[in-house]
């Protein structure tokens, strides 16, 4: 135990800590700019320096760790006059038009400079002015305002886990630069905004939409990933005008990716479906609400009239909200079909249970981590950033891939093989660990098994450290492993692996309400796509699924879809690919409905509508519990989205989770197939969905969108 | 006059220690170092297997104090250095000179590279490190060239690489340039320069005998306290000690520039009075009066004439003077120099070589520099004379190096031994002291 005084306060703390961090646990203010909890301490703007007793100078509190006995003093002269010299230095240079400033009313030096700036200037010489840079489409610069903080610097470098800017140039002339003619490129650079104490790196897309003091905040979360971090949203005359982290330690930390951040954009693009429309003789209507909805029974009740009640399908998106699945179920049970799916990209569907396997933060305290299949920095950005903590806490990461993907992280071992070629590894994975320690594989049928496989030297080679080391492990299926062809086997056998080394067995499935849509459906004797297809479909519903990208990977799928005869989608846009579709009906985008979603931790967070519905689009689980009314169903009379959960998660119940795990192994070894497809698709983060493929801004030059979308917004 | 008869005194009172080769044909070579003895230390030490804590034991007693202005104990920084630690261990020579005045590293690289060489090569021996650097100023590209010609010899002859001398004790040392930077004077900036990144001093602590090059201990000294270490080891640390005055053991390389008949480098015992070292180095030129020393360097206090006079060249001699001897480097000033017109010049060397990591350096010192410009272009108000002290004393003592303290004392020493010249000037908008000799 280490005992000081901070301003006459007596404080034990119990660890080697900085001064700063001791203050701030216990309410004490210290003024900083270049100090951030999760960063580097760099201690370069010296504005936290403060008095300890018998040094003769003023310490930085960022730098300087607390010792027995010491005596701060944060509110002494001595301490004021040494932090106000330094906020002296940093405003000569600084422009003092804050009026014009995009970071006034929110900026760090303002709201410092009030407590600590002389109200007059003594610099009467010529201020330093910089040149601004292109750093790409995300983020403005104004370096004239910098105050070579280098927080930007180290978090691109921590991170980011590469460092795209530095500070070039020395002395008056250093500068923040990235490198000549590049831009910032990292999927987190977003972040970067939020980090800078001044008005220098500013939001493009937001820049001199509003003021500060306009906004109202509202809390939601983002549903473009499976982390669903916390976000607070920034709401000027009910529309969303930029997009900030909510901190949650356990989720997102005080961080999240571009993707996150600039995807409100999309929520206003000019392909918004705000009416019901309607064809008929080939032609689009604009009709209204009833019309559309007496439309839609009219046909579903003729196509289960001619055809049978399994002659209708649903097929709902993996954002879908638990509300939204719960109700979407209803109605297929409740006219008689068992043909209900979200797992839209899956082509295997013999396994359930996808999740993390643990919590996110625990992943930081791993040793040992085997990723097979996952393109985690384009799925699931701020995820990456865990494991990269990992490795830089020592800990050893192993990626296997089938596409030559930059984690950014350095890695233990790498391999870079076909998707087909996943089983295999796994399985000379699981023979390697059978070599070291045979007593280690605990099922017997996969002993059996795997006994007849022949041994492969490299794999043997670098298992060996991951068998022997005694300390934490853990296997994760990437969303590319899930899906293959043969994801069950893999889930399977990684399952057997991760239980072999007593480590954790985890998903890093992509897919944003997995785990709740996961729980809904389990129980239920549902037909997988995969069975659809096998069926004759007549009339599909879908929800906020754009088929033509949402499932391109899923080519049987998108096939089936061409085929069947009458299709409504309840989605939040029009666009290319409703064509041959014969009713829309405009539905909320996420943040204007209520709603409840499991992130990949199986942590549950429901929000509420932050904003209204554009034009005549509804939250979906209205639109499907009116559906159910027109429909001459029973019992859909909920008059809130809590009542529909309550159906679903009862408050006081533990939740019943499956567990990660494949019904059946198929031990039958297959030769692979030389000409087989190698299943990549990687999914560029701008493309994940239907509103960040709309998110104008996100399309920068270097990648460039898949579908052409017009550059306009409403 | 014949050049004997100006040198013969100056013989008599120089004691050329780290130069010691310098008047002798072909110095650099490493047959004439051998010549006065050199190596001589080294074979002793790795033949006689002399324990590394007695030798450390010698260097404490020489009184040997860090030669690059700090002053430091050498012998208390050496048994910093952990002794069981795993890995690479570091050792850096700092040949990084780069304040205006300074130029004895370079002479003794030039002159005798060998005897730094083989006081490395000890330093290495006591630390137990395995790899050296010898970090050369940007500016002095011949000498890093020589140094590396040196570098080769030593390597021909054994006693560079593994197995000196047939030994059990291996050490390797590389020459490595910097390119121009003064901040990479100071020894954290430098091991980021080493490291091949931008140079900027770390935040202390960790000092660099825990967490130096790549993380690893680090020892960093200057040239001229490496150059010192042969000597010491062959005559003992009693005699280098007993060459100069209490607190400051051995002989002392003065760089004498500025308005003086002989400039040069004058290496000396410590000790010798001021008014001695001027004889040696001619007197002021011209014949002109004395005005001013700076005694150390640029980063160390002005003196006028008259203090300056009774004080002696040694740590404390110049310290209860008001000023230190920092580098040696000894800038003389005549009565026609406008101590205006001086700082200036110094507060642009410290405003364009600020590194512009921390704050108040990166802003204070252009802030100084434009405040001391305007009054010598004549826009100089009543109140800068407040405000430039206000200033300095603000870098002074707030940033990460002390390179912000180096940047204060010139502003602050100028103005408390001339402020009749610096209001002359703000008043009448012209220097006093080119008034008075029109």
């Amino acid at each position: 135990m280490i005992k000081l005084k901070i301003d006459g306060k007596s404080i034990e703390v119990q660890s080697k800590k900085t001064i700063i961090e001791v203050a701030d646990e216990v309410g004490i203010d210290i003024p900083r700019f270049c100090y951030h909890k999760k960063l580097t301490v760099a201690a370069n703007c010296r504005m936290c320096l403060v008095q300890v007793k018998n040094i003769g100078k003023p310490l930085p509190a960022c730098a300087t760790q607390v010792m027995d006995g010491m005596e701060v003093s944060t509110k002494t002269k001595f301490t004021k006059e040494a932090q106000q010299s330094v906020m002296e230095f940093l405003l000569i240079n600084h422009p003092l038009d804050c009026p014009i400033c995009d970071q006034g009313g929110e900026c760090e030096l303002q709201d410092t400079a009030v407590a600590y700036g002389a109200s007059e200037s003594r610099y009467a010489e010529e201020k330093r002015v910089v040149v601004n840079k292109n750093i790409g489409p995300l983020i403005s610069t104004d370096l004239t305002r910098c105050i070579q903080c280098t927080r930007c610097v180290r978090f691109l470098k921590e991170i980011g886990g590469v460092q795209e800017l530095g500070l070039v140039g020395r002395g008056e002339h250093a500068e923040i630069s990235a490198y000549v003619d590049k831009s910032v490129e990292s999927e987190l650079s977003g972040n970067i905004i939020d980090l800078c104490p001044v008005g220098a790196l500013t939001s493009k897309p937001f820049r001199y939409k509003a003021r500060t003091w306009e906004l109202v905040r509202r809390p939601t979360i983002s549903i473009h990933d499976s982390l669903g971090s916390n976000l607070e949203m920034h709401i000027k005359d009910d529309r969303v005008m930029r997009t900030l982290p909510k901190e949650n330690d356990a989720i997102n930390e005080c961080w999240i990716s571009d993707r996150d951040r600039f995807s409100y954009e999309g929520f206003y693009h000019n392909d918004r479906l705000l009416e019901p429309m309607i064809k008929k003789n080939k032609k689009w209507l604009k009709v209204d609400w009833e019309e559309a909805l007496l439309f839609i029974a009219k046909n579903i009740n003729r196509s289960i009239a001619h055809e049978g009640q399994d002659s209708v399908a649903f097929l709902h998106s993996p954002q879908s909200s638990i509300e939204e699945s719960y109700l979407i179920h209803k109605i297929a049970d409740k006219i008689g079909t068992q043909n209900v799916d979200y797992r839209i990209t899956q082509k295997n569907f013999d396994f359930s249970g996808t999740w993390l396997g643990c919590e996110i933060s625990e992943i930081e305290t791993l040793d040992q981590v085997i990723i097979l299949g996952s393109n985690m920095r384009f799925d699931q950005p701020l995820l990456t950033h865990r494991f990269r903590k990992m490795v830089h806490q020592g800990g050893k990461l192993i990626f296997i891939n089938a596409l030559e993907h930059d984690l950014l992280i350095p890695l233990e071992k790498k391999i870079i093989c076909k998707s087909q070629e996943y089983r295999t590894q796994l399985i000379q994975m699981l023979r390697a660990v059978y070599e070291i320690e045979p007593k280690k594989i605990i099922n017997q049928d996969i002993l059996a098994f795997i006994k007849k496989q022949k041994l492969n030297a490299d794999t043997l080679q670098w298992m060996k450290q991951f068998v022997k080391g005694k300390n934490k492990k853990a296997i994760f299926l990437g969303q590319n492993a899930l899906e293959a062809n043969d994801a069950s086997d893999l889930v399977f056998l990684a399952n057997c692996l991760a239980e072999s080394v007593s480590g954790l067995f985890g998903s890093l499935s992509n897919y944003p309400n997995g785990v709740g849509l996961d729980l809904i459906a389990h129980k239920q004797e549902l037909k997988s796509t995969k069975d659809m297809m096998a069926k004759k479909i007549s009339s599909l519903i879908t929800l906020n699924i754009e088929p033509k990208y949402d499932i391109r990977a899923n080519i049987n799928l998108t096939d089936l879809i061409q085929k069947i005869n009458f299709k409504v989608a309840i989605t939040p846009y029009s666009g290319d690919a409703f064509d041959d579709f014969d009713c829309l009906l405009p539905m909320a985008i996420y943040t204007e409905s209520s709603g409840s979603y499991i992130n990949i931790a199986r942590k549950l967070q429901s929000i509420k509508a932050i904003t209204s519905p554009k034009g005549q689009s509804r939250p979906a689980w209205k639109i499907l519990r009116v559906l159910g009314n027109y429909l001459d169903l029973d019992d859909f009379d909920y008059d809130s989205s809590e009542q529909v959960l309550c159906k679903v998660i009862h408050p006081k119940k533990r939740l019943a989770y499956p567990p990660l795990a494949a019904k059946k192994f198929n031990n039958k070894e297959k030769p692979l197939k030389k000409d087989g497809r190698n299943e990549i698709h990687p999914i560029l983060p701008e493309q994940s969905d239907m509103i960040v493929r709309r998110a104008i801004s996100l399309h920068s030059k270097k990648n460039k969108p898949l579908i052409n979308i017009r550059q306009e917004v409403l | 006059m014949p050049d004997e008869i100006i040198n013969a005194p100056v013989q008599k009172k120089l004691f050329p220690l780290c130069l010691a080769t310098k008047d002798l044909n072909h110095p650099a070579s490493i047959k004439t170092y051998i010549s006065i003895g050199g190596y001589e230390a080294l074979k002793k030490i790795l033949t006689d297997k002399i324990s590394p804590s007695d030798l450390l034991e010698e260097i404490k007693l020489s009184g040997l104090r860090g030669r690059g202005g700090a002053g430091f104990p050498t012998g208390l920084k050496w048994s910093f250095m952990p002794k069981n630690a795993k890995g690479e261990k570091y050792l850096v020579c700092n040949s990084d000179e780069g304040e205006p005045g300074t130029f004895k590293d370079r002479d003794i690289i030039r002159y005798n590279p060998h005897q730094i060489i083989e006081g490395m090569i000890i330093g290495a021996y006591i630390m137990d490190a395995t790899v050296g650097f010898n970090y050369i100023h940007g500016e002095i590209w011949n000498e890093y060239l020589s140094f590396g010609e040196a570098l080769n010899q030593a390597r021909q002859a054994g006693l560079l690489g593994k197995n000196i001398l047939n030994s059990d004790f291996s050490f390797e040392l590389h020459a490595v340039h910097g390119y121009g930077a003064y901040i990479c004077g100071e020894e954290t900036a430098l091991i980021e320069s080493i490291e091949g990144k931008k140079g900027q001093p770390r935040f202390k602590p960790p000092f660099p005998a825990t967490y130096g090059i790549y993380g690893k201990p680090t020892c960093v000294n200057n040239t001229e306290t490496f150059a010192s270490i042969p000597w010491i080891i062959r005559h003992g640390g009693q005699a280098f000690n007993d060459l100069g005055v209490a607190n400051s053991g051995g002989t002392k390389i003065f760089s004498v520039s500025g308005h003086i008949s002989n400039p040069g480098n004058y290496e000396i015992q410590m000790g010798m009075p001021f008014s001695e070292l001027l004889d040696l180095a001619g007197g002021v030129w011209k014949g002109h009066k004395l005005k001013a020393v700076i005694p150390g360097g640029p980063s160390t206090a002005l003196v006028p004439a008259h203090t300056i006079m009774q004080a002696t060249m040694d740590y404390d001699g110049l310290s209860k003077i008001g000023s230190s001897l920092g580098a040696g480097s000894m800038i003389v000033m005549d009565e026609t120099t406008c101590m205006v017109n001086t700082l200036k010049r110094l507060s642009y060397f410290f405003y364009e070589e600020s590194c512009g990591q921390c704050t108040p350096c990166r802003e204070g010192t252009g802030w100084v520099y434009r405040i001391v410009k305007r009054i010598v272009d004549g826009q100089g108000r009543l109140d800068d004379l407040n405000l430039l002290k206000d200033v300095s004393q603000k870098i002074s003592g707030r940033t990460i190096c002390a390179l912000g303290d180096a940047a204060a004392v010139p502003v602050l020493s100028f103005i408390k031994h001339f402020e009749v010249e610096f209001e002359y000037f703000i008043r009448h908008g012209k220097s006093m002291i080119e008034s008075l000799n029109d």
